[in-house]
């Protein structure tokens, strides 16, 4: 069924806009969308990515039709949807705070969509008992959600939106609310409910890792638009853009007057810190291969992160700080203050179209670092 | 124990300052300290030797007078004992119409304040701008500020009908409705009912929009998202979820209707006793005190009723 209809895409958005303010008030106007254009496949796992106020989840929104865009296009499997109300869209949405309704029975919420339109109380009873048993929730039907956890409550969302087979399932980070140990667990076992219903996921989050290990595509939002979009492994390994170098997992950007210095090339570039070896420490020497490029600085810190460190590195003649990831046991030797040497690849090195990073620049580096850390 | 010790000496060794508690304070702070008898004692002993005494008391003594029978003579109540009054509150069948279409008013006045209520509550909760919120609740409110006598009689110079001495010189007669669109509704039960949505209609207003804010948007969301239309979200969310907010507000207009006797007398004409307030009021100044109190139970037995009827319903579950 998936390839007959592979030709028109699940959902496809044009020049998408959505902006919020008063009318006829330029001034007051905030760009929450600003002209995005996306194509979604059917049966992927998208995760739109980006941080807060970034316009991913006024996407979703409009997605569900629970917004309305201000200019552009929201299709649907081909179908203009763009006025349509939410009731009349095949779709259903994963809400952050889960939207269970209180008065009812965690049975009555999933079978709620059913019922609305019409099912009979035998196959509505049948459908909901059975999507319960698959999110492992079958024996707590007669449950309040206010005697729920909070992951058993995300399961019942999930499972109040995938009863009605949608084509479509919207997710606005419904990780968010969990902790650690549990978010890692509903990771996996999202990802194979979507292998096992096979329709559309549209994921919303924040988080790069959540992004990166769930997604077929991941498109990276800023500032109402998208930066790139693409396979998790070409936004890692390819970012087009410094925000999203920086954004999706921890990278170094070079500004062009670096790179020229460096690299002998007059444009922005960016290097994973862990693409990046400590191959002189003090005096000792060391070996530049050939097909790297070397620079000489000064260790500003080290953040011991476990298995590996992070080492801050101020280049000399230069006011640029580099970051080199390096396993903890060759780090004789090195200390804050004392000279190094840092080498890595020409091909480690990528340029990237400088965008806005003003709020990922470096003294926001040290939270993208905490994030590098949790993601082993 | 150690604790209020502990507590002590760093209050010793601020005492000197002339910016901290003075020293009665602190001994009461310490005295209060740990004890938690005392301070719920404290706070709750007043207001419930309140409700006891003064409340609950007068409500016994009510149902007791209701049995005291009255001298024919002197026409003052005496302490011997009698039902007569009760079978006449109880069993007379103009008592019991009155009663009756008493609490059909109330009923009424009830249902069309909560019909109002609704849309003005949901728009100033979800729908209007942020600034204009909390105008448009204190515009809401600001009526209960003026007399009630004040406005009731404010009501009574706008429905006045033609020929009447609140009419408007030389406009053709008749109060502000009169005057202006050419129609009132003159004095009569439909001025009464009016009148009583008008005064009552804050009460109502206020518990369904703090029920309202309460509410999050996402489940509106989500039951749109799951397919329902408008209607069937307000059917199957918003009105089981308001449901303790409706009781609240309606246990207010209700009771204040079925209790009112001023309205009927301001923009009632003819009609002396349409409510049974006015009825209970009339006993009262005959004056037959027992008989008077005898009535009085039938407020009480309805109120009752009513709220026995709402926790059913399942109001009270989510308080």
């Amino acid at each position: 069924m998936a390839s007959e209809r592979s030709q028109v895409p699940a959902i496809q958005l044009v020049r998408l806009r959505k902006t919020f303010g008063r009318d006829g008030h330029d001034s007051h106007q905030v760009v929450a969308v600003d002209d995005v254009d996306l194509e979604i496949g059917e049966g992927e796992f998208f995760s739109l990515l980006g941080p807060s106020g970034s316009g991913k989840t006024t996407v979703l929104r409009m997605i569900a039709g629970f917004e309305l865009p201000t200019g552009g296009a929201v299709l649907l499997g081909g179908q203009d949807v763009t006025r349509t109300a939410p009731y009349d869209r095949d779709v259903n949405t994963v809400f952050q705070d889960y939207a269970l309704f209180p008065h009812l029975t965690v049975q009555q919420n999933v079978e709620y969509g059913l019922k609305v339109k019409g099912v009979g109380k035998a196959e509505r009873r049948r459908r909901a008992g059975e999507m319960l048993e698959s999110v492992r929730l079958g024996s707590f039907g007669k449950r309040k959600p206010h005697e729920m956890s909070g992951g058993q409550r995300q399961r019942v969302a999930l499972a109040r939106a995938l009863v009605n087979r949608p084509k479509v399932l919207l997710l606005d980070e419904p990780l968010g609310a969990l902790d650690l140990k549990l978010r890692e667990e509903m990771q996996v076992e999202l990802k194979s409910i979507q292998h096992e219903v096979g329709i559309t996921f549209v994921f919303v989050t924040h988080d790069q890792g959540e992004a990166l290990s769930m997604s077929s595509r991941i498109a990276v939002f800023n500032h109402g638009r998208i930066e790139q979009v693409g396979a998790p492994r070409e936004i890692y390994d390819h970012p087009a853009t410094s925000f999203v170098a920086g954004f999706v997992g921890t990278s170094n950007v070079l500004d062009p007057v670096t790179s020229a210095r460096v690299l002998g090339v007059d444009a922005t570039h960016s290097v994973r810190p862990e693409r990046i070896r400590l191959v002189a420490v003090g005096s000792a020497g060391g070996r530049v291969d050939d097909g790297e490029v070397s620079v000489d600085g000064t260790v500003v810190d080290v953040q011991y992160l476990g298995a590996e460190c992070r080492v801050r590195v101020q280049l000399d003649d230069s006011s640029a700080h580099l970051l080199a990831s390096v396993p903890s046991d060759g780090l004789a030797g090195v200390s804050p203050g004392g000279p190094v040497r840092l080498a890595w690849s020409r091909r480690a090195a990528f340029t990237v179209t400088a965008t806005d990073l003003d709020d990922h620049s470096a003294d926001h580096l040290g939270a993208e670092l905490q994030q590098g850390g949790d993601e082993q | 124990m150690t604790a209020p010790a502990a507590a002590g000496a760093a209050g010793a060794s601020i005492g000197g300052r002339a910016s901290g508690p003075s020293r009665p304070w602190r001994a009461l702070n310490r005295a209060y300290h740990g004890r938690r008898r005392l301070g719920i004692g404290s706070l709750l002993g007043l207001p419930l030797t309140w409700m006891l005494v003064i409340y609950l008391g007068s409500l016994v003594l009510l149902v007791v007078s209701a049995l005291y029978e009255l001298d024919p003579v002197t026409q003052k109540p005496t302490t011997t004992f009698t039902t007569a009054n009760l079978t006449s509150a109880f069993t007379e069948w103009d008592t019991v119409w009155v009663v009756i279409r008493t609490a059909g008013v109330a009923l009424l006045v009830t249902i069309i304040c909560f019909l109002i209520s609704v849309p003005v509550a949901f728009f100033v909760s979800k729908v209007a701008w942020r600034w204009a919120r909390r105008g448009i609740v204190v515009a809401m409110l600001l009526p209960l500020w003026a007399g009630y006598l004040v406005k009731g009689y404010a009501w009574r110079a706008m429905v006045s009908p033609a020929g009447n001495q609140f009419a408007a010189a030389g406009r053709g007669g008749g109060g502000f409705l009169e005057s202006t669109i050419g129609w009132t509704p003159g004095y009569g039960r439909v001025a009464i009912v009016v009148t009583l949505v008008y005064f009552w209609l804050p009460y109502m207003v206020l518990p369904i929009y703090a029920g309202l804010d309460r509410l999050p948007v996402s489940l509106l969301d989500a039951s749109g998202d799951l397919g329902a239309r408008p209607l069937r979200t307000f059917r199957s969310v918003i009105l089981p979820l308001l449901l303790p907010s409706i009781a609240a507000g309606s246990i207010f207009t209700f009771s204040l209707s079925m209790g009112d006797y001023i309205v009927p007398q301001i923009v009632n004409q003819g009609e002396e006793r349409f409510l049974f307030g006015s009825v209970i009021n009339g006993v009262l100044g005959a004056p037959n005190q027992p008989l008077a109190a005898a009535f009085t139970l039938w407020p009480l037995l309805i109120i009752i009723l009513y709220l026995l009827a709402m926790k059913r319903l399942g109001a009270f579950e989510n308080l």
